[in-house]
């Protein structure tokens, strides 16, 4: 017998290896909607087929934790079997001498605790509380429920103003939606399964980019009834264009000088230019919208009073966006070149571009406003964009794309620095910032690690300029003065979007959510143009007459998906013109014939594959 | 029109035809389970898969149409493997104890099974359990299930009443009643279109032929009187599943045969429903004569699957329901009373049977104020056209050589008029042909109102009735009849008289019919009842002898008080489940 042996791996471990690749695609993919305690249950299988055999409680316990959670789901179990189990996974939890054992108890303990009626009704009634309402992922997963298999197949088909028809049916911020939507509907694509979820963002930026000019659809005739929206971004423009297509007026009062909100204001130009945003809002306000610029609604000087407005409109829909930032709260925060990300961007939006040229800047943040302010502060001629975070990068809350566009660009992530301190010269000016480096410690509650103390001292970062932005906050101070209902700050509202106990007075968007995404607010806008009609007596429906390609038979073969490329990061960090590059068409038709049409195939077929109207 | 090769056949086809109506065309048919043309093309079985040459996979042929130049197989040994596989999945989940199976010799899964030569099942045997209540006159055996989802489809899509979804999810999915709710908490109007459209026994009326027919059933004891009564629908479908023709299976056949059950006495149904026009003409009448008094339409009431989906879905339009009972619950009112009377008997000695197409019928028998004689229900216990088929055929009788015999008197004698309450459009023809003569005092032609007709699910007309105009309206299948209502409720339509059917085409496509899997006999079914009205010798319900003779030593005259008290109810006297 030889001393040592070189490893090597046998070919059933190597199949092995890519059936776990599958399986990890596969949990990706999984549906919204299953039974949480019949994928508790199986879960539990994979975790005992893991076991070693060594120790009692995890080649046993992991065994009749399955056989009582298959009684609960036979309907074979009394309530006492829910202690029986907790009590069971606690001891093994408690006992198991590896992971492998522990953990497996804890997922069946966070299962017992976190959804616990599913039990009781499983045991009760013989019943499961979940439904594969929307069983479509892409649709199911996007706020506004866009059909997303009905247009991925038109652009299959070369037939892409039928496509952005399709889409303004349930969002009408196509082009915005092309290029910045966080694209929530690639997250569990069922496509994960053969190889990687469908470009679905790219193929909507193709369908808008070779469309043409798509005509808004008629307005139902006139109801006579006006509306009032306050605030012209994404969530109120949404609601305005619905309204007006439903025999509304609607009149949106826009504080400032160009309608848009964050899409204007918030989000800079070489990620969604100008007049491609004008785009949508062109295509909103050509049903007729009324618009009020800069009108501002309150109760101070030179303000529209909101009571005003309920006097003189049917109905009012509130969407004032979170416009406004987050204070770090540390010593020197007042000091000038200290700029909130809010400001900064919002100053880009209305004209002004500060000359950064020779400067040394420090963003303060991880998330995708910070990425924006980075970019923004490069294309500006900074000399050195830093980003202070005090987590990881690989904790950061930005999409990987922005980080690594901003990487791409020059900027230079600092991880595991907390602010600490501005320092400034006698003129007030900044100087430097001192952070202290932290070390990542235990995962909180919602499953991030927290920054924790190094033991290190502070470190001095020579800078010019600080851009904060670690979040946005809503004004919201006057309309609770009105009597509307806020809780920190956010409006309080039914699911409806109703203002809870204010009749006739609707909101959505961030100032409800909080900061939140693009098709967050659009979708909330949709709920509240078809709650609204509903209030003034109507019953409109929204739909469109696109006949949607039947779907094809031909085989799927695994394929690449085709990612959008951007320009030469040299080039690009010195305008503010867009960075990403579109799909060619031979791209987006292949991209486009890998969807797997979960809208005939599997359970869209019968149940809810395809909401034609609403 | 696209060119398409099925087993090396060529044929041209009309764009849009799927895969599976081609092969019919070409004379090589797909077995099918779950289709159901129209209503079901969920290719949620996988029998009908086929080969098409260029594709890796199977595929189904119900839900999946023609290209031009598909080469398609139809026969090949990969497809016979996975049909085979796949029915022999099935069989490991359904109860396969087949000869105790209502559905035994028309259940689709055995058939296939036969077809594709399945002798025997390799996997592991697993059946589901499930509660349902035994009393509850639609029964849903868990264990027979095959999730076709072809229930769901049809109450969705048909009948607009979601009462059945699927429920659960992974493994353990299966149908079951929708929104978490239990059957007895539903709002199921008791159409049985779920049952005839079952392809196994896994939906079924509650069987109560051992309340009739056991050695201790009042039939036998002959401690009391037993009689039965025939809904015009039975006569003509009676005879399919015992292989009899339309020739053989008579309405006196049926009546002979009944007999020969024990049955003291033989009515006809057509006698209530007679009755129920005089009693619902006159009321129309009164009502349209004092409109301002009530709501309009009028609603007819005979169909209780129609009472209760109105009563669960337009509580606030009960009022509109014509408040005569149904043609079943009139002549179990008269079987209790005005014959009691005749007999000298009490009420209680006598056992009332009907036998009706219908599943909602068993629960209106049982609604509390249905006892006119105020001695328990005047309607004791209904059977479905299923059960007494299965009950004449456990006879084993020559029934081709069985004498004809005549329904009995003084509640045998019915018109075409009658006849036609089975079909869709027939208690309004007969309503009018009654109405008319009231009005005028005169018959018009038997066939003036042949325009409310058809098998469309929602139809409409009018007519002059002594210088004015009546406009009445026909839908059938619970869809139509909500479409018809919320069409009257957005006032886009108004009408003076409204019939409705839960089932579509009527009590012809009753729910307690005998079942074709795929195929709808409504119509057919329902020409043989106008042929029946055709040769009627009386085709106008005021003209029937018996009726008249009822009003004049029993009743008085139509609306009188006592046909109020004895022919008439109180809709809002019960409630559905959910109705407040």
């Amino acid at each position: 017998m030889s001393r040592l042996n070189v490893f090597t791996q046998s070919k059933s471990q190597m199949v092995v290896e890519g059936l776990y690749q599958d399986l990890e695609r596969r949990i990706t993919a999984s549906p919204p909607g299953l039974c949480p305690v019949d994928i508790s249950a199986s879960f539990l299988k994979l975790c005992h087929a893991q076991t070693c055999g060594k120790c009692v409680p995890c080649r046993i316990g992991l065994g009749q934790l399955e056989n009582l959670l298959e009684d609960v789901l036979d309907g074979e179990a009394t309530l006492e079997t829910i202690d029986l189990i907790e009590k069971t996974a606690r001891v093994i939890a408690n006992t198991a001498d590896c992971a492998i054992g522990y953990e497996a108890a804890n997922m069946v303990l966070k299962g017992v605790q976190g959804f616990r009626e599913d039990y009781e009704e499983h045991i009760l009634n013989g019943r499961c509380l979940c439904h594969l309402e929307q069983p479509v992922p892409c649709v199911a997963l996007c706020p506004a429920g866009v059909d997303i298999p009905g247009y991925v197949a038109l652009v299959a088909e070369e037939r892409y103003a039928d496509a952005v028809r399709l889409i303004r049916k349930d969002n009408p911020f196509v082009t915005a939606c092309a290029l910045v939507c966080e694209h929530p509907c690639e997250a569990r694509c069922r496509r994960n399964m053969v190889d990687a979820s469908i470009n679905i963002r790219g193929l909507k930026r193709y369908a808008v980019d070779h469309c043409g000019v798509v005509p808004a659809p008629l307005n139902a005739p006139s109801t006579g009834k006006k509306v009032a929206i306050i605030g012209g971004g994404p969530s109120g423009l949404s609601a305005a264009y619905y309204l007006q297509l439903m025999g509304h007026q609607t009149t949106i009062f826009e504080q400032r000088q160009s309608l848009g909100g964050m899409l204007y204001y918030g989000i800079p130009s070489y990620r969604l230019p100008k007049e491609r945003l004008a785009e949508d809002i062109d295509n909103i306000l050509s049903t007729g919208v009324k618009v009020e610029l800069n009108t501002s609604v309150g109760n101070g000087e030179g303000q529209l009073p909101f009571s005003k407005i309920r006097e003189e409109y049917d109905a009012v829909y509130i969407s004032i966006g979170a416009h406004t930032d987050k204070k770090i709260g540390i010593e020197g925060e007042d000091a000038n070149g200290v700029i909130s990300a809010v400001e900064l961007l919002r100053g880009i939006g209305d004209g002004y571009k500060p000359d950064f040229t020779g400067k040394t800047v420090i963003v303060i943040g991880g998330g995708n406003v910070a990425m924006d302010v980075t970019r923004s502060a490069i294309r500006l001629g900074a000399e050195k964009v830093s980003i202070l975070y005090r987590r990881r990068k690989a904790d950061m809350t930005a999409l990987p794309d922005e980080i690594e566009g901003a990487i791409a660009e020059g900027a230079e992530i600092l991880e595991l620095c907390a602010p600490k301190q501005i320092e400034a010269d006698e003129n007030g000016n900044v100087t430097a910032i001192y952070a202290d480096p932290k070390i990542i410690g235990l995962i909180d509650s919602a499953g991030r690690p927290r920054p924790a103390n190094s033991g290190k001292d502070a470190v001095r970062i020579p800078c010019d300029i600080i851009i904060v932005a670690i979040g946005q906050d809503i004004v919201s101070g006057h309309f609770a003065d009105d009597g509307l209902p806020v809780n920190r700050n956010a409006i309080i509202t039914t699911e409806t979007g109703a203002v809870t106990g204010v009749n006739g007075v609707f909101a959505g968007g961030d100032c409800v959510t909080g900061p939140a995404t693009v098709i967050k607010a659009i979708a909330t806008g949709k709920v509240a143009a078809a709650n609204i009609d509903n209030y003034l007596g109507f019953h409109h429906v929204i739909s469109v007459d696109v006949e949607i390609p039947s779907a094809r038979l031909d085989d799927r073969p695994a394929c690449g998906r085709v990612n959008l490329t951007e320009r030469n990061s040299n080039d690009r960090k010195k305008d503010f013109e867009i960075c990403e590059n579109g799909m060619s068409c031979k791209e987006a038709t292949q991209e486009a014939m890998r969807c797997l049409r979960c809208d005939h195939f599997g359970y869209g077929v019968f149940k809810g594959g395809r909401i034609s109207q609403w | 029109m696209v060119s398409v090769t099925i087993n090396h056949k060529t044929i041209f086809v009309k764009e849009g035809t799927t895969i599976l109506e081609a092969c019919q065309i070409a004379k090589m048919p797909v077995p099918s389970l779950c289709y159901l043309k129209g209503i079901n093309d969920i290719g949620a079985c996988r029998v009908c898969v086929v080969e098409i040459k260029g594709m890796e996979r199977l595929v189904p042929a119900c839900n999946n149409v023609v290209k031009e130049g598909m080469e398609i197989r139809t026969n090949s040994a990969r497809v016979r493997e996975a049909r085979k596989i796949n029915v022999e999945l099935i069989l490991s989940q359904h109860d396969c104890f087949c000869p105790t199976c209502v559905r035994n010799g028309n259940c689709t899964l055995q058939s296939i099974a036969r077809l594709l030569g399945v002798e025997h099942v390799t996997y592991k045997k697993v059946l589901p359990h499930h509660h349902w209540p035994k009393e509850f006159p639609l029964i849903r055996d868990a264990g027979k299930c095959i999730k076709c989802m072809r229930c769901i489809q049809i109450c969705d899509k048909v009948q607009n009443l979601n009462v059945w979804d699927i429920a659960k999810t992974g493994s353990r999915t299966t149908v079951d009643v929708s929104r978490n709710r239990k059957i007895n908490e539903a709002d199921c109007s008791l159409c049985g279109q779920c049952i005839t459209h079952c392809p196994v026994g896994a939906l079924k009326e509650r069987d109560d032929k051992e309340k009739v027919f056991t050695v201790n059933a009042p039939l036998n004891t002959k401690k009391k009187i037993s009689v039965v009564q025939v809904a015009p629908a039975v006569r003509t479908s009676w005879g399919e599943m015992l292989g009899l023709s339309r020739e053989v299976a008579t309405p006196k056949r049926l009546a002979a045969v009944l007999k020969m059950m024990d049955f003291d006495y033989v009515f006809d149904t057509n006698y209530g429903a007679d009755l129920t026009i005089m009693e619902e003409a006159s009321e129309f009448l009164e009502r349209i004569n004092h409109k301002e008094d009530y709501e309009f339409p009028m609603f007819t009431s005979c169909c209780p699957g129609w009472v209760r989906f109105l009563k669960s879905q337009y509580p606030d339009m009960v009022q509109n329901l014509s408040t005569a009972k149904s043609p079943q619950q009139m002549q179990g009112a008269m079987i209790k009373t005005y014959f009691a009377q005749k007999l000298g008997v009490s009420p209680e000695d006598i056992f009332s049977v009907s036998i009706m197409p219908c599943i909602a019928k068993k629960a209106e028998c049982d609604i509390p104020t249905m006892n006119g004689a105020e001695q328990g229900k005047d309607v004791d216990v209904v059977l479905t056209t299923r059960e007494i088929v299965r009950q004449i055929r456990s006879m084993n009788l020559d029934i081709a050589n069985i004498p004809e015999q005549e329904f009995d008197s003084p509640l045998g004698e019915g018109t075409g008029a009658a006849v036609i309450f089975g079909v869709t459009g027939g208690v309004m023809e007969a309503a009018l042909r009654t109405c008319y003569y009231l009005v005028t005092g005169r018959n018009p032609d038997a066939d003036a109102f042949y325009a409310v007709r058809g098998m469309n699910g929602w139809r409409e007309a009018s007519f002059h009735l002594n210088g004015s105009v009546i406009r009445v309206a026909i839908a059938s299948g619970l869809g139509n009849a909500r479409k018809l209502i919320e069409a009257l409720r957005n006032k886009t339509v108004q009408y003076d008289f409204v019939e409705i059917m839960a089932c579509p085409g009527g009590c012809v496509g009753g729910g307690g019919q005998p079942i074709h899997d795929g195929q709808e006999y409504a119509e057919l079914r329902g020409d043989n009842l106008y042929q029946l009205d055709r040769n009627a010798a009386l085709r106008f319900s005021h003209e029937n002898p018996d009726v008249i003779q009822t009003y004049e030593d029993f009743l008085g005259k139509p609306l009188s008080e006592k046909a109020h008290h004895l022919l008439h109810t109180d809709h809002t006297a019960w409630k559905m489940p959910g109705e407040v």
